[in-house]
């Protein structure tokens, strides 16, 4: 069954505004509140700054550009997309390994399975090809404001 | 008739961008009227089709060069530009 964006999404896993200087600071501060809600496994953390150093995901998009790092199955108890903007925009590499970008926004995505979420994924890339919602995003004033856009776009998909 | 061709589609973890693209091609298979196999992989799985396989489409970092021509398909999760994918993949499937 297919499984839209709005059923990974979760109030407590939203940051606004995060102050980080590197990816593994943006990284940490998600990784924590995924593993405090039992979402991750404690070894989530590594398998994402491993993966990213092997396999990048930032994508230029424009003006505002985000990253969607995630890792193996195998660290992940259940699926969750947990969603931070940032202060200040913080260096990725591209995910082609074209050089590097400047990132707004970061989508951390917990996937346990893998192939089988077409739907969310779809919802989430067309998510960041619209930069109407990117600049909601960044101008958001709340992590309550950050997961009403979201989940607000999903419904607009329905 | 001539073999079916398989088509890998690989990312690194296999999971994730790999399936967003999959569905890509799926539909452009089939807006195209061609029979194709696509398998879904990780990009470190590749080397294990690729003597099978008749094109990689990865959104990855190819870290190596490949026996079968590689399209790489960023394009298709930015939505920039797809048509340029879509005429690379076809050249290579009709070829």
């Amino acid at each position: 069954m297919a499984i839209a964006i709005n059923e990974y999404l979760n109030k407590d896993l939203i940051i606004n505004k995060l102050e980080a200087e590197t990816t593994e600071d943006i990284f940490q501060a998600l990784s924590e509140m995924l593993l405090k809600l039992n979402y991750v496994k404690d070894s989530f953390y590594t398998g994402l700054v491993k993966r990213e150093s092997e396999f990048p995901t930032g994508l230029t998009l424009g003006k505002y550009n985000v990253a969607i790092p995630h890792t193996d199955t195998i660290h992940v108890i259940k699926p969750a997309i947990a969603i931070a903007t940032l202060k200040h925009p913080v260096v990725f590499n591209n995910m082609d390994g074209d050089g590097q970008v400047s990132v707004s926004t970061v989508f951390v995505m917990a996937l346990n399975e893998p192939h089988c979420q077409v739907m969310m994924l779809q919802q989430l890339m067309l998510l960041i090809q619209n930069e109407d919602v990117l600049k909601n995003l960044d101008d958001a004033k709340s992590s309550q404001e950050l997961y009403d856009i979201v989940s607000k776009f999903e419904c607009n998909l329905a | 008739m001539s073999k079916q061709k398989v088509i890998l589609v690989a990312c690194g973890a296999g999971i994730a961008t790999s399936t967003v693209v999959c569905q890509k091609v799926e539909d452009l298979l089939k807006a195209n009227n061609i029979s194709a196999r696509v398998i879904q992989c990780k990009i470190s799985e590749v080397p294990g089709y690729e003597d099978d396989a008749d094109l990689l489409v990865s959104t990855t970092i190819a870290s190596r060069t490949y026996k079968i021509p590689v399209v790489k398909a960023i394009n298709y999760l930015t939505n920039v530009n797809t048509q340029k994918i879509d005429q690379a993949i076809l050249d290579v499937l009709k070829a």
